[in-house]
Formats: C-alpha cells, structure tokens, sequence
C-alpha cells in the first residue's frame, strides 16, 4: 500500500460514510440520543467529584472540577477510541467477508467518531472553565497537540488490539483489566503532587505513559499551571521525548502488526 | 460484443485454509497447542492450479456443486480472500455482489444505505447521488426509503441490493446466487437486466446452480469440482456434466446413508409382488440416460403360490419433477405370458426433456380393476442432454413453407 493511497478520494468518501453511520448508530434507539454523549462523562464527574471532590478532599488544587472534568474526558476519550477501535473489526466481520477494501479504514473511522465524541466533550469543558473563572493562558495553543498525541496512540492501539482480537478475542477481556489498572495508575482524579509527596521517582514513573503525560500537559495548557507535568517532575522538558517514543513506536508497530495480519481478516474472522 | 482483451486473468490459482480443529481462537487453545505440538488446525486445499481468463463483454458463468471452492474463487476475483499463489488480473472497476446485501445495515434507512453501499463500492456521494433515482426506480421501493431497513421484508432487501449492484456503474458485475430470490415478476426484471448488460457489453461473472439460466445467458462456463471434470465448457456441456455430477453425489449419499423410514407408498392385495426393477439403456445397466437413449425397464415379479398361473397386467407412470405426469403406458395390448416372472418395456427414444424423474409401477389383475402391487415414485432415473430442450418433452417436428 503506497501512502498516497491511504488518503485516497476513494478512502475518504468510504471513511466518512462510516464515521457518520457509527454515529447515527451509536445511540440509535436512544430517547436522549446525542446527548448520551455529553451526559455519560458529565454524570462520571459528577461521581468523581462527589467522591473525591467533596468526601475525599483530593482538590487541592485550584479549579479542582474544570482539572478533574477535562481528566475524565480525555480518559473516556483514550478508552472509548481504544475499546471500540479494538472491536471494530471483529463487529464489521460481515462487511469484511462480502466486499474488498482497506481494512484500516473501519479502524479509523470508529476512532475518528470517538474524537467527535470528544469535541462535543470539550464544550461542556469548556462551559465549565466559563463558570468556574478559569482565566484563558498563551499556553492554550499547544492544547491539540495532547489531544493529537493521544489519538495517534490510541490509534496505534486499536490498530494492533483490533487484528489481535481477530486471532484472540480473549484481548477485549484482557484489555479491559488493562484499562481499569491504567485509570488507577494515571493521575485522573488524584492530583498527581500527591504521589510527588510520597516518591518522586513513582511520579516519573507514571508520567512515562503518555495518556498520563499528555493529560497533565493538557491540565497545564488548559487549566492550570499548578498542575504537574513531565518537566516539572524531571525539572527538564526535554523527557517528553520519552513517552512521543512509545506513540511513535505504539502506532508503528501497531500499524505493521495490522498491515500484515488485515490480509487474511476475512477468512479468520 | 466479445473483445478479445481480457477483462480478468486468472493464472494458477492455489489456496488452502487452515480449519481450526475446535473453537481454538483463544489463547488457551493456543498455549495447549504449542505444549502438545500439535496444529490445532486441518488444511484444507480449496483451488488447486485454477487458471481462466474472461474476456471483456463475455458473460461468464461459474458453477459448481456446494463445497467445490467456487464461493472461494469467487472472493479471491473480488479480493476479499488473498491467494497462496498465483495470480489475478482485473482490467476495469469490479463490484461484487456476494451473497446478499453487502454491507446493509439493518439500523439505517434504505436511503442511507444506498449511499453507504455505494461508499463501500468505491463512488463518491456525487456519483451516487445521480444514480440514486435509478436505483429506487428499479428496486420499485420509492415509498419505503426513508424506513429502516430492518423493517423491510427480505425480498425488498434483495430488491435493494440487487438495484444498487446492477445500477452500479461498473465495467465487471459478479452475481452470485441471485436468482434464487425475488419473486417472478422481479426475477424475470432481473433477466431482461442481464440480457441489457450483455448487449451493453458489461462483463459479467454469473455463479449459480440453476443451468437454465446458465444455459440462457453465459457464453462459457468455467466448473469447479474436485473430481477431474473441472475445466471450461460450453453451456449445454456444462449442464450435461453437472447434472451427472449431482446424480453421482445423491447415489453415493444414498448408498452411504441409513435407509430413511419408508413412506407409505406401496399397497396392493398381495400374492404376486414386485421383487426387482432394473434400468437399462441399449448397452448397460443405468439410470441416467443421454436425451434420445432407450429407456429399458426390467420388473421381476414373485409369486405366491395361489398365484402361479394369475394372468397379470403391468403399468408404468413417469413423473417429471413438478410432479406431473407425462406418460402412463401399460401392457393390457401385449398379453403377458402367463405366469411369466420378468417382464421388460422398452421405450426406444427418451425424448424428455434433462431432469429428474420418477417412475411408478403398478402391478394388475387382468381388467386392471384392483393392483396386486403398487409402488408409487419409489424408483427414479435422470435425463441429461447436450442441448437444450424447450418445454417438456421433444417430438420430432416436420417444417415446411411457402
């Protein structure tokens, strides 16, 4: 596959006619429909902040809510875009097994309908920041940049998870343990200058995830500047090349693994 | 118009697949695999050394019988299925059209759909957008598009699809199976499509077990079997040898299988009953005969003793495979020698058309009043020919004019 063809007029008419019916059917049959979309994350934070806001006391920090919505969004967002990517094949079997074209394209297009998902998110983060007085900082320019790191991993990952789960469909479950242990293991509701009090080198540890580094980086760009990031934690800005390393090495090999085994995904699946 | 160009190059296909021996796409079924060294799997070769080409304007027909690899053949022309080796050329956009509905959504109207479909297809939301009338013109479901499909009956789906693949501007269709669905009306639309495409010059892939169409339509006809008889044929020749095919295939599950509970299909007073009907055509014993062969019937009757000298009267009735009868002769005009216990018919020239078909035996006291034994349809025998034979039978037909 030459790359002039991925994006070929052919590819894009195809993606976009998937991306609109995965979201014409993702709450089909729904009274609230798209609504769904902004009420599932708005309810978990309400949770969360009910929990760990109220109870718990872990905001400390300033605009505790507006740190902890946008963590949660764009944690639904990574889990929403890794799950559905990694079903997707295995869900669209039957359009596979009739007709010829680049399996990629159903990877693509169930992630690019989750990054929709994400920008409908991002108004009610938005509001938020609005009602909570959040002051707009320059650094608010480099806020797609997380966004566009988290979505080039998350689609790396589908990519490898969804050809695996043709071969193994034990990886939904194992993923999803996956996924329960990372939520925990990223600083999502617990500001992450809590485990900086205990150890430092476990801080270091954490922020070599990129989801967690790009949310707090995101946290920073957006909300505000007491939240920690990788820089800060290693005092130099320089060990973001870290976590970029592993999405760069995610997606590509992600992207290999999917190229060698989409060939045969019609007659295994 | 037949180009000499080729439309699709087909040069020594092979493909195998590997069957997983259980439900072994899981990573227990893996591990255990590898500690017990064993392959988890079967392989099956599906095509060996397939080569073809058909060429442009050619409409062209595959059959074969289930399980031959023709479904296989099929996917690999359409590139679904990668082949181990070997090589496909395509000249020209292809749509296949494999099994029904490729890519309906059950969710979606029958108008978003369409343009999925065409998406899937490879034309852009203007292409589809001016052929969307044709589409719905032709599937005649104007009033139905902006319902979901799941709320349409199967043979609108069909309809549906059918419309989107024959409306779809594409230099080579593949059908598969296609006129096993659809009502009469709509099958015969379709046939008038077919026979429009044809003089259009489009080629067309047609794959299907009914030989009328294929004798119909298709210029050559490429069978798939496993046997040896694989290989490109005219229509007729084709047909000829599938129906033999078939036969073989029925002969050898009835041979093997246990004998299924006997309807009740035999009566008569007793005393002098059917032991044995044999068939045979001028040289052997058969019960396929080529159209114009001699259809010899051999009956061997026993007796009881009360009945050794019982004068006897033999009928015969042949059934075609709608069930109709098309002749009922008897012996009531030749005497049957008394007390005889073989008595042979012999009908010099099958002129039936090819099919299948049963023959009832009946055995008479004199006045044919009351049957001794009758066996309704228990023996059958098939028909198959070179040519293509119009209605039900074939008489000789003296023309002439002025």
């Amino acid at each position: 596959m030459k790359l002039s063809n991925i994006f070929s007029k052919r590819n894009l008419v195809l993606l976009r006619e998937l991306v609109i019916t995965d979201f014409k059917l993702r709450y089909q049959g729904s009274v609230l429909g798209y609504a769904w979309s902004l009420l599932k994350p708005l309810f978990l934070f309400a949770i969360m902040y009910i929990v760990f806001g109220l109870l718990i006391k872990l905001g400390s920090i300033e605009h505790y809510p507006v740190y902890l919505l946008l963590g949660i969004v764009l944690w639904t967002f990574f889990s929403e875009a890794t799950n559905q990517g990694m079903a997707s094949i295995v869900t669209n079997s039957d359009l596979l097994r009739k007709i010829s074209f680049p399996k990629y394209i159903i990877v693509l297009a169930t992630t690019i309908s989750a990054l929709i998902n994400l920008t409908l998110n991002l108004v009610i983060v938005a509001i938020l920041m609005v009602v909570n007085g959040v002051d707009i900082q320059s650094t608010i320019v480099f806020f797609p940049l997380y966004i566009l790191e988290i979505y080039v991993f998350a689609l790396g990952l589908a990519l490898f998870l969804s050809a695996l789960n043709v071969k193994y469909r034990d990886t939904g479950h194992i993923w999803e343990i996956i996924m329960q242990a990372a939520f925990y293991a990223t600083p999502i509701i617990y500001p992450l200058s809590l485990v900086i009090e205990k150890s430092t080198l476990a801080a270091q540890v954490l922020l070599m995830n990129p989801v967690a580094q790009a949310i707090q980086d995101a946290r920073y760009s957006l909300v505000t500047h007491q939240s920690e990031t990788i820089g800060s934690v290693f005092g130099n800005d320089i060990f973001v090349l870290i976590p970029l390393a592993i999405v760069a090495l995610v997606f590509i090999g992600g992207a290999l693994y999917f190229k060698k085994n989409s060939k045969y995904f019609a007659e295994k699946v | 118009m037949i180009s000499t160009e080729s439309a699709i190059t087909v040069e020594n296909l092979y493909k195998t697949f590997k069957l997983p021996h259980e439900q072994s796409s899981g990573i227990k079924q893996a591990i255990v695999n590898i500690v017990r060294r064993k392959k988890g799997y079967e392989v099956q070769k599906v095509l060996k050394n397939v080569s073809f080409d058909i060429k442009k304007g050619e409409f062209f027909g595959i059959v074969g019988r289930n399980g031959s690899g023709k479904s296989t053949l099929l996917k690999i022309l359409a590139g679904i299925y990668v082949p181990d080796s070997g090589s496909v050329v395509i000249d020209g956009s292809l749509t296949p059209f494999i099994e029904l509905g490729v890519g309906f959504n059950m969710e979606l109207t029958g108008r978003e759909n369409v343009f999925l479909n065409g998406a899937l297809l490879g034309f852009s939301k203007k292409e589809m957008t001016s052929m969307y009338q044709d589409i719905v013109d032709f599937a005649e479901l104007e009033r139905f598009m902006d319902q979901r499909l799941k709320n349409y009956s199967s043979g609108m789906q069909v309809r549906l699809a059918f419309s989107i693949a024959i409306r779809a501007k594409s230099d080579i269709l593949i059908m598969d199976e296609v006129l096993a669905v659809g009502d009469a009306s709509f099958q015969k639309k379709c046939l008038d499509v077919f026979r429009e495409l044809k003089e259009e010059g489009k080629t067309i892939i047609l794959v299907t077990h009914d030989m009328g169409s294929v004798e119909r339509f298709c210029d050559r006809v490429l069978l798939v079997d496993k046997g040896g008889t694989e290989g490109i044929y005219t229509p007729q020749e084709a047909s000829g040898i599938y129906a033999r095919l078939n036969i073989e295939d029925e002969e050898k599950a009835s041979a093997g299988a246990p004998k299924k509970a006997k309807k009740i299909n035999r009566w008569g007073a007793g005393g002098i009953t059917v032991k044995k009907i044999s068939f045979y055509n001028d040289t052997k014993k058969t019960k396929i005969y080529n159209f114009g062969d001699t259809l010899s019937i051999e009956i061997e009757v026993s007796r009881d003793a009360s009945h050794k000298d019982t004068e006897i009267v033999c009928g015969l009735a042949v059934f075609d495979e709608n069930g109709a009868n098309i002749i009922g002769p008897n012996s009531q005009h030749y005497k049957i020698k008394t007390g005889a216990n073989v008595i042979k018919v012999d009908i010099p020239k099958m002129v039936f058309a090819p099919g299948e078909y049963k023959l009832t035996t009946v055995i008479f006291d004199e006045n044919m009043t009351e049957p001794f034994d009758y066996l309704d349809r228990t023996e059958k025998f098939n028909i198959i020919s070179d040519h293509t034979v119009h209605g039900m039978l074939e008489i000789d037909s003296n023309w002439s004019s002025r």
